[in-house]
C-alpha cells in the first residue's frame, strides 16, 4: 500500500468542466491518480481526453472544480493566488511541447531563469545555468540563442530550466512530440537519466507511443477518466 | 528579473525600434512644436525683456500688448514722477515708421525714441559703437539682423549679394535723415520688423506730427519699494495702467494667444505628435507584448507573480520611453542649434522639456496599461496548449 510519504502527487475525485450550461464541456470527470515519489508516471490517451488538464491541475496553474489534488502533501487549491504561484516556482519544474525559450535570452540564461523568478542573482544563476546544460549534454552551447539550437536541443535546454532549481516534481508536457524518433528518444534518455531520483517525481503527458517504454508506471486516460494504470506498454495493449 | 525584461525588449529589434520611433516621434514633436511655440510667444514681449532697467512700465488704461500704442499727453510724465516710491521715471517713443533704403523702395521700422538724458530703455547689447553715440547729431542705431537683411542696401547688380548697413550709413525715416552711429542686438519681434534706436526728442521729429507721442512712461522704483506696489500706486495716482515688467509680458503673451491662432495651431501640431506617439508606441508595445504571451505565460507557470510582471513590463516601456525621449529631445535641440540664426523662433525652456517627458512617460504609461491587463489576465495554462 502507498503511504502519504511515498506518495508525490494525490488526486482524488478531480472534476474540470469549461464553459457553463449547454456549451459545458467536461474535461475531468472523477479522476483518481497517484504519482510516487522517484516516479515517472505518463498520462497517455487520445487527444481530447483530458491529459493537458490533469497535468495543469497537478501543477497548480488550474483549478479543479470538484476533487482534491495535493503535491507532496499541499492542498495546491486551498492556496492563496501568490502562495500558489512561490509554490510552482519552488515546487514544479516545466518541460513544455513548444520548449517557450525566451528567444533574447542564451542557452544558459534561459535554463537561469526559474533561479532569477527565486531572485537567485544573474551571475549565480547564469553560472547554474551552465552547470545545468552540462548535464544534459549541451554545455558548449551554453551561449547560443534559441534559434541558433535544433529541436532536440531547444528541449534539452528546456529540461535543463526545468532541473535548474531542484524541484520535487516535474511536469512535461508531450516533450517528444515536436522531435524525430531519435531525437525524442535521446531527449527521454535524458530525462531519464537526470530528472528521476530520490524524492523527484516526473509527471508526462504524451501520445507518442515510441517513449511508453521510459515509463514507471502508464495512466491511460479516455473521455475525461483514468480506464487503467499499467506498468508497462505491453499492458497497455492487452 | 529587471535583466530578462530588458533582453526581451531590446531582442525583438523590429519592435524594440518600432516602439522608439514612437516615442521619439512624440518627443520631438511635442518638444520642437512647444519650443517654436515658446520662442513666438517670446517675440510678443521681447522689447520688454530687452529693456531691463524699467520696474514698472505706465502706459494708456486700454493698451492691451506692446505693441498697442495709445499715445499719452507728455505731461503724464511729470505726474508719474509725483508718485511717492518712483526713483525715476523716462519717455518712451514707439512706433512703426517707414524708412526709405538707397534703392527707393521703403521697410517698415519700429523706431524706439530713448530719454535724451539717460538713453534709460537702450538696447541689451551693442554689436558696433556705443549707446552715447545716439547724442551725435542725426544718429540712430539699427539692429544688426535687420542692417544685414531688411535694411542692407540692394545689391548693385541682379542677383549679386546686398551690402549690410554699416556705421556711418544713412537712411530717410520719414523724410528725416538718420545717420548709423551703431549696431545693436535685439530680441526678434513677433513681426520681424527692424527695430532702429533713437533719442525720444529725434523719435519725435521723426515721427508724424500728432498731439500726443508719448508711448510709455518707464518708472525705476525706489530701493526696497515693492514692484506690484508701486504701479497699484501708480494706477491710482494718475489714472495710467501701470504693470511691472513680468505683469506687462503676461499681459502681452495673453493678448497674442487671445486674439491670434498661434495656440491652436501649435497645439494642434503638439496634439498630433502626442497621438501619433501614443498609436505608434502603444500598438507597438502592445503587439511586442501579444508576441511574447506565451513566454510572459511560462514565465507566470514557473512562478513568476503578477507583481513582478508588472514590474518587468513597466521597466521595459519606461526603458523604451527614456531612450525615446532622450532621442527626441536631442533632435530637437539639434533643430534648435541649426537654425538659431534663422528667422525661426525656437526657445527651449525647461518646463517644455519637463511637459514633454510628461507627454511622453503618459504614453509610456498607457502602452503598458494595455499590455498590462493582458499579461495580468493571463492564464498560465496556456503554455501547455500547442
Amino acid at each position: 500500500m502507498i503511504t502519504a510519504v511515498d506518495e508525490a502527487v494525490v488526486c482524488r475525485g478531480v472534476t474540470k468542466t469549461y464553459g457553463a450550461g449547454p456549451d459545458a464541456v467536461p474535461a475531468l470527470r472523477g479522476i483518481d491518480l497517484e504519482v510516487k515519489s522517484g516516479e515517472l508516471m505518463m498520462l497517455v490517451g487520445p487527444s481530447g481526453c483530458g491529459k493537458t488538464t490533469l497535468i495543469s491541475v497537478i501543477a497548480g496553474i488550474l483549478d479543479q472544480d470538484e476533487g482534491t489534488c495535493s503535491v507532496f502533501g499541499e492542498d495546491v487549491k486551498q492556496l492563496s493566488p501568490r502562495a500558489k504561484t512561490a509554490f510552482r516556482g519552488r515546487t514544479v519544474g516545466f518541460v513544455f511541447q513548444a520548449f517557450n525559450l525566451l528567444p533574447a535570452l542564451n542557452a544558459a540564461e534561459n535554463v537561469a531563469v526559474p533561479l532569477l523568478i527565486q531572485g537567485v542573482p544573474r551571475k549565480e544563476a547564469v553560472a547554474r545555468g551552465r552547470d545545468v546544460l552540462e548535464r544534459v549534454g549541451i554545455g558548449n552551447r551554453w551561449r547560443s540563442l534559441p534559434s541558433q539550437l535544433s529541436g532536440g536541443q531547444q528541449q534539452r535546454v528546456a529540461i535543463g530550466r526545468a532541473l535548474v532549481h531542484d524541484p520535487k516534481l516535474i511536469v512535461c508536457d508531450e516533450p517528444t512530440s515536436s522531435l524525430d524518433q531519435e531525437t525524442g528518444h535521446k531527449v527521454m534518455e535524458i530525462l531519464r537519466a537526470v530528472a528521476v531520483g530520490p524524492g523527484r517525481s516526473l509527471v508526462i503527458v504524451t501520445h507518442d507511443a515510441r517513449v511508453f517504454e521510459f515509463a514507471d508506471r502508464i495512466a491511460k486516460m479516455n473521455d475525461g477518466r483514468i480506464e487503467r494504470v499499467v506498468s508497462s506498454p505491453k499492458d497497455l495493449r492487452s | 528579473m529587471n535583466f530578462v525584461a530588458l533582453k526581451m525588449l531590446v531582442g525583438d529589434r523590429a519592435k524594440y525600434i518600432g516602439i522608439l520611433i514612437g516615442l521619439t516621434f512624440a518627443s520631438l514633436l511635442i518638444t520642437q512644436q512647444s519650443s517654436i511655440f515658446w520662442g513666438l510667444m517670446c517675440r510678443t514681449f521681447g522689447q520688454i525683456s530687452d529693456m531691463g532697467q524699467p520696474d514698472v512700465w505706465v502706459m494708456d488704461r486700454k493698451v492691451q500688448f506692446i505693441d498697442d500704442v495709445k499715445p499719452l499727453q507728455s505731461t503724464e510724465l511729470y505726474r508719474v514722477r509725483g508718485v511717492e516710491g518712483v526713483e525715476w521715471a523716462a519717455p518712451l517713443y514707439k512706433g512703426l515708421l517707414k524708412a526709405r533704403l538707397s534703392n527707393g523702395s521703403f521697410q517698415t521700422v519700429i523706431c524706439l525714441g530713448l530719454d535724451d538724458s539717460t538713453l534709460i530703455g537702450g538696447p541689451p547689447e551693442m554689436v558696433e559703437g556705443k549707446l552715447e553715440d545716439l547724442r551725435r547729431a542725426e544718429g540712430v542705431i539699427v539692429d544688426v539682423v535687420a542692417a544685414n537683411g531688411k535694411l542692407a542696401k540692394p545689391a548693385a547688380t541682379e542677383g549679386g549679394a546686398p551690402t549690410p548697413l554699416h556705421v556711418g550709413d544713412t537712411l530717410e525715416i520719414n523724410d528725416h535723415r538718420a545717420v548709423v552711429v551703431g549696431l545693436c542686438r535685439v530680441s526678434r519681434t513677433f513681426q520681424s520688423q527692424p527695430v532702429v534706436f533713437t533719442t525720444y526728442s529725434r523719435a519725435t521729429t521723426f515721427a508724424p506730427r500728432e498731439r500726443k507721442l508719448l508711448s510709455f512712461v518707464l518708472v525705476g522704483a525706489k530701493p526696497g519699494v515693492d514692484h506690484a506696489e508701486l504701479g497699484k500706486r501708480i494706477r491710482a495716482a494718475t489714472g495710467l495702467a501701470a504693470w511691472t515688467a513680468d505683469e506687462f509680458k503676461a499681459m502681452t503673451m495673453k493678448y497674442f494667444l487671445k486674439y491670434t491662432g498661434i495656440p491652436v495651431n501649435f497645439g494642434m501640431a503638439v496634439l498630433l505628435g502626442f497621438l501619433i506617439g501614443t498609436v505608434i508606441a502603444g500598438q507597438t508595445f502592445y503587439s511586442f507584448t501579444l508576441e511574447n504571451i506565451r513566454q510572459f505565460g511560462a514565465l507566470k507557470a514557473m512562478g513568476t507573480g503578477n507583481g513582478t510582471l508588472l514590474r518587468m513590463i513597466l521597466l521595459q516601456s519606461l526603458l523604451a520611453g527614456t531612450i525615446g525621449y532622450g532621442i527626441g529631445v536631442g533632435l530637437a535641440s539639434a533643430f534648435g542649434l541649426l537654425t538659431r540664426n534663422t528667422e525661426l523662433a525656437f526657445r527651449m525652456p525647461w518646463w517644455v522639456l519637463a511637459a514633454s517627458a510628461g507627454a511622453v512617460l503618459f504614453i509610456c504609461m498607457l502602452s503598458a496599461l494595455l499590455s498590462i491587463r493582458k499579461v495580468m489576465r493571463l492564464e498560465p495554462a496556456i503554455v501547455f496548449k500547442s
